[in-house]
């Protein structure tokens, strides 16, 4: 297995920055918005933003959220390994007419996404549902998704592995392409 | 948590007796998350949309039928139901009949109760569907033991270690045997209390503790499970009078009160007030039997769920 490291150091701590720029563009003060972080890798990320936009624009109390999909997956029953382990979905409160920035780290086929789609219905009809992601995997789309705010794009194929690594839990952020060795 | 797959070591749900230590966590552990689903605003998920599930019942059941069918509906599963008293099996129509003429009508998976011991055990080698035991006589109800067992483990944080005394009809109760097998694998301490005539002979090769004495089984355990009397099973008379048992075994307030700590109090349902429990303890903060009925359709939400993903 080869790996590149694609972002890292600095420029990863810029682009998260970025996006929460982006963010603030259109949400303004969050009041009518809310962070829902996709389980279970998403959430990382999401916080991380959380954090940031609170460094940024000085406010302590946007809605925040954890989405567990498994339930939702269009796979079951499909999968020779035998269902998914759910994680848990804590999400407070309602969503009903609010702007829902929904955040995974790594978009690929954009069935996750189709998921949480499904998923959330069960908390509310929202105004708007956007969707952000440090990892585009462009290309790969089996599904008419496309996110509003992206990291970074990267070009792959199928049998190629994108991972976001963060310092909560892996000592240092970064992404890595992960390729399988030809021999 | 990444997405790690688990599955059940077992293709049916016939006996807590053919499910491993592992395999009960994993239940209890996704009931857990079906809990959460339950609580929502909106209770429903999409799962088992493309499966289809026969409820056969040949034995009455409110609790156990309703929570099933919910279960069912919240996993979006489509659901039949059958129930053999208006069916034709009075017209004399064998199980495997009845069974497989449900399957021709393309059912994946079927849910089924039964007065004979064993019914599951006999249709799972007979017939191509999942069987879920709902009930085989007065041989085992599992849904019923993960629910109890579940329902310890919210009380208490855990099961093992705990003590727990099922008090009643033991030898007429399927509940009492899946319980049984089921807080053991958990490494509860488990004691049957009743009157001799209801005790089965050899339930001490179970290895669990025999007391005859009510009061001093309360105050052994930290849960007391409570048996009806199952008179429709029984063909003899095992003890004088309804009024003598309910004297000798039946809990009451001040039976609760005379003990120096507080226990919980759980029955499966359904409850023959004044006999076996009276209604200030049932309706008792420290009865936890709604939350049972509540916890019984996550844990069978779970069951399904984890069922049919093992099918490819």
């Amino acid at each position: 297995m080869q790996q590149s490291i694609l972002l890292s150091g600095q420029k990863f701590q810029i682009t998260i920055q970025r996006l929460c720029r982006q963010l603030i563009e259109n949400h303004h003060d969050f009041e009518n918005s809310v962070i829902i972080g996709i389980q279970p890798r998403g959430i990382y990320l999401a916080k991380r933003i959380k954090e940031e936009l609170q460094n940024i624009i000085g406010i302590d109390n946007i809605l925040f959220g954890e989405l567990d999909i498994t339930f939702y997956r269009d796979d079951f029953r499909r999968k020779e390994s035998g269902p998914l382990v759910p994680n848990s979905t804590s999400i407070e409160f309602v969503i009903e007419n609010k702007k829902v920035i929904l955040i995974d780290d790594v978009l690929w086929t954009g069935r996750t996404i189709r998921s949480a789609l499904d998923a959330i219905q069960a908390f509310g009809r929202p105004e708007k549902v956007e969707l952000l992601v440090l990892v585009d995997r462009r290309f790969s789309r089996h599904l008419p998704i496309e996110p509003d705010y992206i990291g970074i794009q990267v070009d792959s194929i199928n049998s190629q592995r994108v991972t976001v690594n963060w310092q909560e839990t892996d000592q240092q952020d970064q992404i890595i392409l992960l390729t399988e060795d030809n021999n | 948590m990444a997405d790690t797959a688990q599955q059940l070591s077992t293709k049916h749900l016939l006996g807590i007796k053919d499910l491993s230590t592992d395999d009960i966590h994993l239940l209890l552990d996704t009931a857990h998350t079906f809990k959460d689903v339950i609580n929502r605003p909106i209770k429903k998920v999409p799962s088992l949309r493309d499966i289809t599930i026969a409820n056969v019942f040949f034995e009455n059941s409110t609790r156990t039928r309703l929570s099933f069918e919910l279960a069912e509906k919240r996993l979006s599963a489509d659901v039949v139901n059958f129930a053999a008293s208006s069916s034709s099996v009075s017209k004399g129509e064998t199980l495997i009949d009845t069974v497989n003429n449900i399957l021709a009508m393309k059912v994946d998976m079927i849910v089924m109760r039964h007065p004979y011991p064993g019914a599951g055990v006999f249709l799972s080698k007979h017939v191509n569907a999942q069987i879920i035991n709902a009930g085989d006589g007065a041989h085992e109800h599992p849904t019923q033991a993960l629910l109890d067992a579940f329902s310890i483990r919210e009380k208490y944080g855990q099961v093992e270690g705990k003590k727990i005394a099922i008090i009643g009809d033991i030898l007429h109760s399927r509940v009492a045997l899946s319980n049984i097998l089921c807080l053991q694998k958990l490494g509860a301490e488990v004691m049957v209390c009743g009157p001799t005539t209801l005790i089965p002979k050899y339930i001490t090769s179970l290895g669990v503790k025999v007391e005859h004495d009510l009061l001093k089984a309360l105050n052994w355990c930290d849960v007391a499970n409570m048996l009806r009397i199952q008179l429709e099973r029984q063909d003899i008379s095992y003890f004088p009078s309804l009024r003598e048992y309910s004297m000798l075994y039946g809990l009451n307030k001040k039976i609760l009160d005379s003990l120096d700590k507080e226990i919980t109090i759980m029955h499966p349902g359904p409850i023959n007030r004044g006999v076996e429990i009276t209604s200030d303890v049932a309706d008792s903060k420290h009865s936890i039997i709604l939350d049972q009925v509540q916890n019984g359709v996550a844990v069978r939400m779970a069951v399904l769920y984890l069922l049919a993903g093992k099918r490819i």
